[in-house]
């Protein structure tokens, strides 16, 4: 019961945050130069002036503001985006075309990021101010400049160019006709340096935070009390001193999730992958508006649904939270 | 030596040399400090290396780094001169790395200092639009507001600053919350001091420091946001900028990538710098908190 209680309460308070990002992006379309009706006239290559005051009527746009407001805001409530003239198709169509694309790298950096570097983390931590922590710092910084679309390029030049080993770019090998395993072993070779492009910074970050949270921890005093009864090495950092060590990466994995989402763009253009961030790259380049907005509202929702997620975990490993 | 001297003589050290000597002990910062020097010093000198323009033709396409003494880095496939556009680009880096900057914690500081210090119901409300602009993908946000506002450089500098306010707005906030309780704040109040001088003239001075530190991170992430904006073609196309060089460099990156890998070894060293810096900053600041 408190699960559910706990459950709708996060549910209610996502819902002023989504209410504020809808009358945002309905500002951002009132600043930006033209409306749909422009953008359908432009397409039909022009029209007469009566027949656009008849289109800007049936759109609405002849109302006062604050119902163009109301109007909108009904619409997206509906997931209806408007239609996208680029692409001759509902708006939420080609998302949703687009969606599993970019969630496929979110988990896949994710799950990279997280694992790697909370392992790497916890190994500088154990062997503290040696050799093995310093390369591993060292290392850790120089992820945290490193641009992504800048790293996706060099590792471009290695692995595709040079050695051959990995697809420069794209989702699957085109003129393929992979079926099973084969299919997931193309799409996965297709991904890893997307992953690693889009996840180093991230893996920085938590490698970092892992470490000094390890530090923390393996000081407390149920760690010496385990160590006392004789848990061995391996038992006492996988049992006792990981799991309280993640909190704060699971925290920050929660802050930072809409960040990485708009990473995606950078390295989805990079490696020309047909997901939502290419999509955002384009819909700027053509102008397409009510794209970009559908993006902006669709990635929130994704965002929040994320956070709410990462919340269930964290309360799974930190038992001394109570779901209230 | 009379007493008026001696007491002169072990006068505790002023806050800026205490600061100082802890910054000095973090080798890591002092090298931060280093490769900021050298590049603001590539954009001091940007005028010397290529006085008429960095974009303009400066030889041979293509030319290989090294080879040629008119070109040490070489040339890209415009024959435009790579080390001037390093010098040039690091000029455009560090200006809107700046200001944007200065534009982001202005408006985090405002919002963050009404929010913390009024509380109720406006801190409920511009703490909504808070989290709104942090659910909101920063980068896509960020390619809104390119483009609907165009992509000169004010306008790119207004947007990087309008994404990156949301941190500092939390850290102002909780900094006025626990410093508005605080005796010299009653006793201002008291005295019939105003909300607002209150809060710029007494809270703001006292909840500073943490910002200021944290603004060299702020300052590390504008410079990423510009740079990935500039090589996705977004870029104001009137200034040289070491994102734009590697965005151009994709193209010509089988048979030349030290077009691309020259421009990204200098984003790599200047963000390293500001990292380092905020890190050293950081550590001086709150000494007893040992960080990693």
């Amino acid at each position: 019961m408190s699960m559910l209680n706990y459950m709708l309460r996060r549910l209610v308070q996502a819902i002023p945050v989504m209410l504020i990002i809808m009358v945002g992006t309905f500002l951002l379309l009132k600043l930006a130069p033209g409306d749909t009706v422009d953008a359908l006239v432009g397409d039909m290559g022009g029209a007469d002036p009566r027949f656009i005051e008849r289109l800007r009527a049936e759109y609405g746009l002849d109302q006062p503001v604050l119902m163009q407001l109301w109007i909108y805001m009904t619409k997206l409530a509906r997931f209806d985006f408007g239609w996208s003239f680029v692409h001759e198709q509902p708006v939420m169509t080609v998302l949703m075309d687009r969606l599993g694309t970019t969630l496929l790298l979110m988990i896949s950096s994710l799950f990279f990021a997280v694992s790697i570097g909370s392992l790497l983390g916890a190994i500088a931590a154990r062997k503290a101010y040696s050799l093995t922590d310093n390369i591993i710092s060292t290392l850790g910084l120089v992820f945290y400049a490193m641009p992504s679309f800048f790293l996706g390029l060099m590792m471009i030049v290695l692995f595709s160019v040079k050695l051959g080993w990995l697809p420069v770019g794209g989702i699957q090998t085109i003129p393929s006709f992979y079926e099973g395993w084969d299919y997931v072993k193309d799409v996965a070779l297709h991904l890893i340096m997307p992953t690693a492009s889009l996840s180093l910074i991230y893996l920085a970050l938590y490698m970092r935070l892992m470490r000094t949270s390890v530090l923390e921890v393996a000081d407390l005093d149920y760690v010496r009390t385990a160590r006392a009864k004789g848990a061995g090495e391996w038992r006492l950092m996988v049992h006792h001193i990981m799991r309280n060590a993640l909190l704060p990466v699971v925290t920050l994995l929660g802050v930072q999730f809409s960040t990485i989402l708009g990473g995606s763009v950078v390295v989805e253009t990079v490696f020309s992958l047909p997901g939502l961030g290419e999509l955002a790259y384009k819909a700027v380049i053509q102008r397409d508006m009510n794209m970009l907005m559908g993006i902006i509202f669709l990635s929130s929702i994704v965002v929040i649904v994320v956070n709410f997620l990462i919340d269930l975990l964290y309360a799974r490993l930190d038992s001394r939270i109570e779901l209230t | 030596m009379s007493v008026l001297e001696s007491e002169i003589g072990t006068a505790p050290p002023s806050g800026w040399s205490v600061m100082w000597t802890r910054y000095k002990r973090n080798r890591a910062a002092v090298l931060g400090l280093v490769l900021l020097v050298i590049v603001l010093a590539m954009a001091a000198t940007a005028g010397f290396v290529e006085p008429v323009d960095p974009l303009r033709r400066a030889g041979d396409p293509l030319v290989p780094p090294f080879t040629d003494w008119a070109t040490p880095l070489g040339t890209d496939q415009l024959g435009r001169d790579i080390l001037a556009g390093i010098f040039h680009g690091a000029r455009t880096s560090l200006l809107i790395g700046i200001v944007s900057t200065v534009v982001a914690i202005s408006i985090g500081i405002l919002v963050g200092a009404i929010s913390g210090y009024f509380g109720g119901w406006i801190d409920d409300v511009l703490m909504r639009v808070t989290e709104a602009f942090q659910t909101i993908p920063n980068f896509v946000l960020l390619l809104a507001l390119v483009a609907i506002l165009g992509s000169s450089l004010q306008n790119m500098i207004i947007a990087i600053g309008i994404v990156s306010w949301t941190a500092p707005a939390r850290l102002v906030r909780a900094e006025f919350l626990s410093l508005r309780g605080r005796e010299f704040v009653e006793a201002a109040r008291n005295l019939g001091v105003g909300d607002a001088a209150i809060i710029f003239r007494e809270i703001l001075p006292n909840a500073l420091p943490p910002v200021i530190v944290f603004a060299s991170v702020i300052m590390a992430i504008s410079i990423l946001l510009e740079s990935a904006l500039a090589f996705l073609g977004l870029g104001d196309p009137n200034f040289a900028s070491w994102g734009n060089m590697i965005g151009a460099g994709k193209a010509v990156l089988r048979s030349a990538w030290y077009c691309a890998a020259i421009p990204g070894i200098a984003i790599v060293l200047t963000v390293l710098a500001f990292s380092l810096i905020g890190e050293g900053l950081n550590e001086a600041v709150n000494p007893r908190q040992k960080k990693s």
